[in-house]
Formats: C-alpha cells, sequence, structure tokens
C-alpha cells in the first residue's frame, strides 16, 4: 500500500495524479469479497456525488456497492475489467484501478482516512 | 442435536480447516469452511483433479429391522424394498400434503439394514419424522449423525487417490453402490455417490477416525494436487450440475413434480405412504408452477430471491444463482408458470433496476464427458 493513496470506510482507495483521482478497492475488500465476475461502472461523463453508490462490485457469493470517494466527472474506466475482472483480486491496487474521476474540490480528500486510519480500521476488522 | 446449540458445532476437521486458512462460516448449527483458496479455483479444481470435502455436518440415520425396507417405503416416497443389498437411490421425505420435508440418498447395507443421509439443515427434523412414521413396524431408528464422520473425494482423479487407501474394490463399484470395508486403515463405507456431476466417494467413518482419513487422503493426493473444497464450491459445482438444494429449489411448499423430480416419487410402489393421497393428486392436477435451468443473457449474477419476469409479469423468482466458472456465464435455476418454462423461452431476471434476458436451458448445465 502506497503512502500516497487515501481510503474510505467503504474500502475504497484513491490516487490523486494531478486533478485527477484514480479509484479502486483495496486488497482487504478484494479479498473479503472472494472471487469478483463482474464489475459495473458509472459511465464516462457521468458526475459522481461523493460517497454515492456509483456501481456494483459482484463476487461469487455477494454483491457490493462501489462509493465515490470524491465527487467529479467521471473521464475513464478500466475497460480491462469487463473481460478480466480477476484483475481487481490479483492486483486491486494496480491492474485492478477501476475509475479516474477529475477532481472539483481536492479539500474533499481531507475527509478521508489515510493509511494509518485506513490500517486502524481493518486491523480490528 | 445441532440446532439446540447455542453456537455451533465443530466437525473434528474444525483445527484442519483452520490450519489450512479456511475461511469459517456457520452453517445449519455446524462451523463449517466456505472456501480456502477460492470458490473459482477450487470449483476448477473438483472438475480437472479432485477436491475433498468436510461433509460431517450430514445425518446419518440408520434403519434397522425385520420391517426396515416396509416402514422406509412407508415413510418416503421411494420403495427402498426394491433396492439390492450394496445400492442407493436418491428419494424424499414429504409431508402428508406433498410438499418436500428433505431429499435424501437411502443406502441398503443388509437384507434389514439401511442408511438414510439427510442434509444437515434437516437432520433432527427427518429423525423426529421417521419416529413418527415408523409407529407400529418393526423397525428401529438409530440416529448415528453427530457420531458420523463423512469426507468425499470428488472429481476425475478420485479412483487413482482413493485405490490405494482402502480395501473395497473401488473400481468396481457403480455408482450409487457402497460397500463395506477400510480406509486408511479405519473401518468405513464407501459410497460412489455425490453432489458434483463427477466421479467420486463418500466415506463414512467414525468421528474419532476422521482426522485419520483426511489427512491420508490429502497425502494420498498430494501427487495429483487434490485440494480442500468448502461449501461455496460445493453450490457451484452443484448448480452446474442441476442438481437441486433444499432450501432452495426444494422446500415444504414445492412438490417433486415442481422440482422435475416426478420420477423419484413411486406410485406404482405397494402400500399407502405419507404423502400419497395429495402426491397424486398434485400429479394429476399439473404443476402449479416449474423448475426451470436459467442461462443468464447478460452481465450480473440472478440470485435466490430475484424475481423473474416472462412478458413484463411476474412469474416466479430465482431459487439459486452463481457464475458458471466452467462456462464462464452467469446460470440459475428458479421457478416460473408451467406455461413459460419451455426450453428456449426468453424470460427476464430483475437484477438490481434493471431486467436482463434469461433464456430457460435444459439441465444440466454441466455433463461430465464419461
Amino acid at each position: 500500500m502506497a503512502e500516497d493513496l487515501r481510503y474510505t470506510k467503504e474500502h475504497e482507495w484513491v490516487r490523486v495524479e494531478g486533478d485527477v483521482a484514480i479509484v479502486g478497492i483495496t486488497d482487504y475488500a478484494a479479498h473479503q469479497l472472494g472471487d469478483i465476475v463482474f464489475v459495473e461502472l458509472p459511465e464516462i461523463g457521468r458526475v459522481l456525488t461523493q460517497f454515492a453508490a456509483v456501481g456494483v462490485i459482484e463476487s461469487v457469493k455477494a454483491v457490493s456497492d462501489l462509493f465515490a470517494p470524491i465527487s467529479g466527472e467521471v473521464v475513464e474506466t478500466n475497460a480491462e475489467l469487463g473481460a478480466r475482472p480477476e484483475l481487481v483480486s490479483g492486483d486491486p491496487f494496480g491492474q485492478g484501478w477501476m475509475l479516474r474521476i477529475r477532481i472539483v474540490d481536492k479539500s474533499q480528500l481531507d475527509g478521508l482516512l489515510d493509511r494509518a486510519a485506513y490500517q486502524d480500521l481493518t486491523r480490528e476488522g | 442435536m445441532a440446532q439446540a446449540h447455542g453456537s455451533p458445532i465443530a466437525t473434528p476437521l474444525a483445527d484442519r480447516h483452520q490450519a489450512l486458512g479456511a475461511r469459517m462460516v456457520e452453517f445449519a448449527g455446524w462451523l463449517m469452511p466456505v472456501q480456502y483458496s477460492g470458490i473459482l479455483e477450487e470449483h476448477r479444481a473438483v472438475r480437472t483433479r479432485a477436491g475433498l470435502f468436510d461433509l460431517s455436518h450430514m445425518g446419518e440415520l440408520y434403519v434397522d429391522g425385520a420391517e426396515a425396507a416396509r416402514a422406509l417405503g412407508y415413510a418416503l416416497v421411494t420403495d427402498p424394498a426394491s433396492l439390492k443389498v450394496g445400492r442407493a437411490h436418491y428419494s424424499m421425505i414429504c409431508f402428508p400434503e406433498g410438499g418436500v420435508l428433505d431429499d435424501l440418498i437411502v443406502y441398503r447395507l443388509a437384507e434389514e439394514r439401511f442408511m438414510v443421509v439427510a442434509n444437515a439443515s434437516n437432520a433432527t427434523a427427518v429423525s423426529d419424522a421417521l419416529v413418527e412414521r415408523f409407529a407400529g413396524f418393526r423397525v428401529v431408528l438409530d440416529d448415528r449423525s453427530l457420531a458420523t464422520a463423512l469426507v468425499a473425494i470428488q472429481g476425475p482423479a478420485s479412483l487413482q487417490v482413493l485405490t490405494p487407501l482402502t480395501d473395497v474394490a473401488i473400481a468396481d463399484l457403480h455408482y450409487y453402490a457402497i460397500a463395506e470395508g477400510s480406509v486408511a486403515g479405519v473401518p468405513a463405507l464407501v459410497a460412489r455417490t455425490g453432489y458434483t456431476g463427477e466421479d467420486g466417494f463418500e466415506v463414512f467413518v467414525d468421528v474419532a477416525a476422521a482426522g485419520r482419513v483426511w489427512d491420508a487422503l490429502m497425502e494420498a493426493g498430494r501427487s495429483a494436487e487434490v485440494v480442500p473444497i468448502g461449501l461455496g464450491a460445493r453450490d457451484t459445482l452443484r448448480l452446474e450440475a442441476g442438481m437441486p438444494l433444499y432450501g432452495n429449489e426444494l422446500g415444504p411448499d414445492t412438490t417433486p413434480y415442481e422440482a422435475g423430480l416426478g420420477r423419484v416419487v413411486k406410485l406404482g410402489k405397494e402400500g399407502d405412504f405419507v404423502g400419497r393421497a395429495a402426491l397424486e393428486r398434485a400429479l394429476a392436477d399439473g404443476p402449479r408452477k416449474k423448475l426451470v435451468g436459467l442461462a443468464v443473457r447478460g452481465r450480473g449474477i440472478a440470485r435466490h430471491g430475484y424475481e423473474l419476469f416472462a412478458g413484463g409479469r411476474r412469474t416466479g423468482a430465482i431459487t439459486s444463482g452463481t457464475l458458471s466458472p466452467t462456462l464462464g456465464e452467469p446460470i440459475a435455476m428458479g421457478y416460473a408458470a408451467p406455461s413459460e418454462a419451455e426450453p428456449g423461452t426468453i424470460l427476464e431476471v430483475g437484477i438490481r433496476d434493471q431486467r436482463v434476458p434469461a433464456e430457460v436451458v435444459v439441465l444440466p448445465f454441466y455433463r461430465r464427458a464419461t
């Protein structure tokens, strides 16, 4: 887990590159879900509201919502996940990335967990 | 009984599952492994190699006496009197109203000795029902569920892995046959039955011997890369094989006919049996609903409880569904109105806020190449 990531309580991670936020789910979440078989992502151009449910991650055993960690317009989604949803389980912070969002308000990141806080959250979990 | 306890009962192999890194879950009052390395990987292991299952939670009810066959013929919808010694058949115990109380396998161990294997969730209910139905027959019921462990090996490599460990001539054991002998040096019943659609064996031993048998099979299975399999993959395997699960496809509000299992009900057998009148009526009246296999033609898993639509109108609901690891597509079973149940019919499943097309297909979804 890189130091420069921020996290949500719903186990999304965010990496900022300029005015774009790259979003995925953590290895903790991927492990909890088990084998991921479908990922439904919002379409490009859609404007997301922070913490709204914007997508769905289906594993064999359960359905889980994907929550937007930050507000903004979806500028790209990971096209690989259609054919290869297992990338999320196998490489959740790398090839398993899900969305790129154009950030409207950088201060929203302050409301997210840092690495230490996220580790605390998942430690007793 | 398991259901009477506040916390779940551990099988004799629970420590081993935990040591293997299994994710444990409470199921029917038992602490069971739901997955080890992952459902998809475990599923594929059984289809291509072999896997080991701890099924010690299942119920094993011994039925002994001069009238054992007759008593079972009265209590169940099948005719156990017709079983040769060393053979078994799939059966059901129905309510007087015709609904299903449990689905079972009945094994004939001797002229006057049977073993009835019941689902873990119904073991107590089946035991109680049999006791009630056996009144007046010269027969004894011995519920040995808590004293019996069950280890299954399923998959194409099963025969090769189990053969060196047993004195039973398992290569000659027919499908749905059972024999007494030893496995890993302990007394065992070995049956060529299973719930996966693959070749395999179910090994019944005393709980005290479970660890020894499990360890021996894991060791013997090493070169064949046999792995332990949890309840998650057990479910995806049986679903691909088109096998019903009590609580999903079968229940008190469903007759065997509606589940496509009318062949199991032996109306031609001699004598009355519990549910006969209701089942004869059900057969004459025709089913109120029909179990269908569904190939979901869209992205998304059709899960238990999701609604089924025909021409925009609700026609039933999904009873079981998953992503088929073998087919790579979502599959499901559910109940639809009989008029909407023909193979080829395109229904729709409500998946979240979408209606996703699902084609009625003939079961099973998967049949092993033999």
